[in-house]
């Protein structure tokens, strides 16, 4: 007892000697502090209005508690199979169409015989991602108009020219491949670091033992990247939820809302369009709960499976 | 250099040139889309109309570019966000570097703990609206700090900045820095951000960008146009041909010239919104592959 208690305040005093020394460093964190509390957790702790009927006059604390209310709603509301049907499907639809490509277009780029070429190819396909969610959604809307280029294409075939951004069949479609037709430039840089970090000597004994390119693709390469890709899937399943509503959005119309209308989307327009404040926090917060879940349980599976993981 | 030539150098020869094809689709498909929008905004409402427009403009002018050049909205926003990205991307720097430099050091009681309040609000957002009540209870609706301040610090950049600090600068310089007597702040100032230029411009970048390309804090928290960021005034415009009709409104056109006329102006309005990453793209993309190195390594 005495022991431990001596322990204790050596431990103590170590920590106040520690303080005091590096007090600078420790006045260097307090506006980032303040902000993360400010700006990050006095909003997490504002998510009570889910359990709320939130009022203007009230404020956030003085509203009256409702329970579960808002929640039992949402699940029961003819929408929510709708839009987790929707925000699911999106997702895992963008996930397994966007795994191949960087893989691809990274080892593509990493056998490329001629520099200038490789250069060039690697300027533009990255050069995408620095242009804006809203540019690239104009890009696409005209290219995909009634007078732009696809449809003149597919009039000069003698078809019938296509609505492409009208039609809910095909919004899921025209989200995930115009996303890859941003990133994948970017996603394949990561790629070429892990492709980079190979030791050539492997390289070396694959080629005296004879290996063909080929070869050396599939026993080097892919099983090098292949924690690389394990991190990229973590990440995207525990975003599956969460998909962001800029993009989609920009993209969302009238006539592409059956399937275009997703979690985020909703709760942006049930919040600040119809200003059900209570009703769209519950949702959210639904949301961000399952997303947070999700994130912690897929990064112990793949810790257990391959000592990969992202904390 | 290539001494298992003999036996499969028939199937490597096929691989190169499948490689090579492979390439170059990707090359083309990229390309392809922004150089068809190049071409259409220079090329005249006719032949936009009527599908003529390839790779390279037909009936070449620039009316389209006069009309941009006149409306306000479209110069108070690129002004805007010009100022928005400057003060922002500065305000970025600062919070990151003051507390990625203390959670660097070995030494700092209570590292884990604060790296562990910054990682979970990654990991768990709040939802929008209760965001949406905080940012108005601090009375900054519609007011020039809410496109700078809400999003000072990005805790993947911050994780960023810390491990290239924990990796890039061993500890002897911190210790011997410390029995020269000079403090925290001079080995900020005189050994540790002299060494981190790199990662500096990796996060100016990636801050700027970020910020350039923002529209939806803009949408949902300023109510004032001339205080709109430059996408928040593109997406207006692109979405709504009322928006453009009135800027070719001077113009007397027949309705089917009109909406020839209005297709010019969307393709010329998103080239003008690219001009500056454009403009700046060759200069930042090395610094943009860096970045992602240095943020793939784990730390």
């Amino acid at each position: 007892m005495k022991f431990s208690n001596s322990k204790l305040i050596k431990n103590v005093n170590r920590i106040k000697k520690g303080i005091f020394r590096h007090w600078q460093l420790y006045l260097l964190v307090i506006p980032p502090l303040a902000y993360l509390i400010i700006f990050k957790y006095v909003p997490l702790i504002g998510s009570v209005i889910a359990f709320k009927d939130y009022s203007f006059a009230k404020g956030v604390f003085g509203s009256d508690w409702v329970g579960a209310k808002h929640f039992i709603r949402f699940f029961k509301s003819p929408q929510f199979k709708m839009l987790m049907f929707n925000t699911i499907g999106l997702s895992l639809y963008q996930i397994i169409a966007g795994i191949m490509p960087p893989i691809l277009l990274a080892i593509a780029l990493n056998y490329a015989r001629n520099r200038i070429f490789k250069k060039t190819v690697q300027m533009v396909t990255y050069m995408p991602y620095f242009i804006s969610t809203v540019l690239v959604v104009g890009i696409l809307s005209q290219i995909l108009s009634l007078n732009g280029i696809v449809n003149q294409v597919i009039r000069a075939m003698g078809a019938e020219p296509v609505h492409f951004m009208g039609d809910p069949k095909l919004f899921r479609s025209l989200y995930v491949f115009s996303g890859i037709w941003q990133n994948t430039g970017y996603n394949a840089v990561i790629y070429l670091a892990a492709l980079a970090a190979i030791s050539p000597e492997l390289y070396e004994a694959a080629i005296i033992d004879g290996a063909s390119v080929w070869k050396r693709i599939f026993y080097i390469d892919i099983p090098s990247i292949f924690p690389t890709t394990v991190i990229l899937l973590i990440l995207a399943c525990g975003r599956i939820l969460s998909i962001g509503y800029e993009k989609v959005l920009l993209m969302q119309n009238n006539m592409n809302m059956q399937t275009s209308d997703i979690i985020s989307t909703y709760v942006y327009r049930v919040g600040l369009i119809s200003m059900q404040y209570s009703y769209s926090t519950a949702i959210g917060l639904f949301q961000s709960v399952v997303s947070f879940v999700l994130l912690v349980l897929v990064n112990r599976i793949s810790r257990s499976l391959n000592e990969t993981s992202l904390w | 250099m290539n001494k298992g030539k003999t036996k499969n150098s028939l199937s490597d020869k096929m691989f190169y040139l499948i490689n090579g094809l492979f390439l170059l689709i990707c090359l083309l498909v990229v390309a392809f889309p922004l150089v068809n929008v190049v071409s259409q905004s220079f090329s005249s409402p006719k032949a936009v109309i009527s599908g003529k427009v390839f790779l390279l403009p037909v009936e070449f002018n620039l009316n389209a570019y006069k009309h941009i050049f006149q409306n306000k909205l479209l110069m108070s926003g690129y002004k805007n966000s010009f100022i928005y990205t400057s003060v922002g991307t500065l305000i970025n720097i600062v919070m990151t570097v003051i507390i990625a430099y203390p959670l660097s050091r070995k030494d700092f009681i209570g590292r884990n703990a604060i790296t562990g309040l910054f990682v979970f609000t990654m990991i768990f957002t709040a939802p929008l609206i209760p965001t949406y009540l905080n940012i108005k209870n601090l009375g900054l609706l519609d007011s020039f700090w809410v496109m700078v301040i809400p999003g000072a610090i990005s805790v993947y950049n911050m994780i960023i900045a810390r491990t290239f600090f924990q990796n890039t600068i061993p500890v002897e310089l911190f210790e011997a820095a410390e029995l020269d007597g000079a403090s925290d702040l001079q080995v900020l100032k005189n050994v540790v951000l002299p060494l981190s230029k790199p990662i500096l411009a990796v996060l100016v970048l990636y801050y700027a960008v970020g910020h350039w390309n923002a529209y939806f804090d803009g949408m949902i928290y300023l109510n004032t146009e001339s205080k709109f960021p430059l996408q928040v005034v593109l997406r207006n415009i692109l979405a709504s041909v009322q928006m453009i009709e009135q800027m070719v409104g001077s113009v007397t056109l027949q309705d089917a010239q009109r909406l020839a006329y209005v297709e010019v102006m969307k393709y010329a309005i998103i080239v003008f919104g690219s001009i500056p990453v454009i403009l700046l793209y060759p200069f930042v993309q090395k610094y943009f592959v860096k970045g992602v190195m240095i943020g793939s390594v784990k730390g």
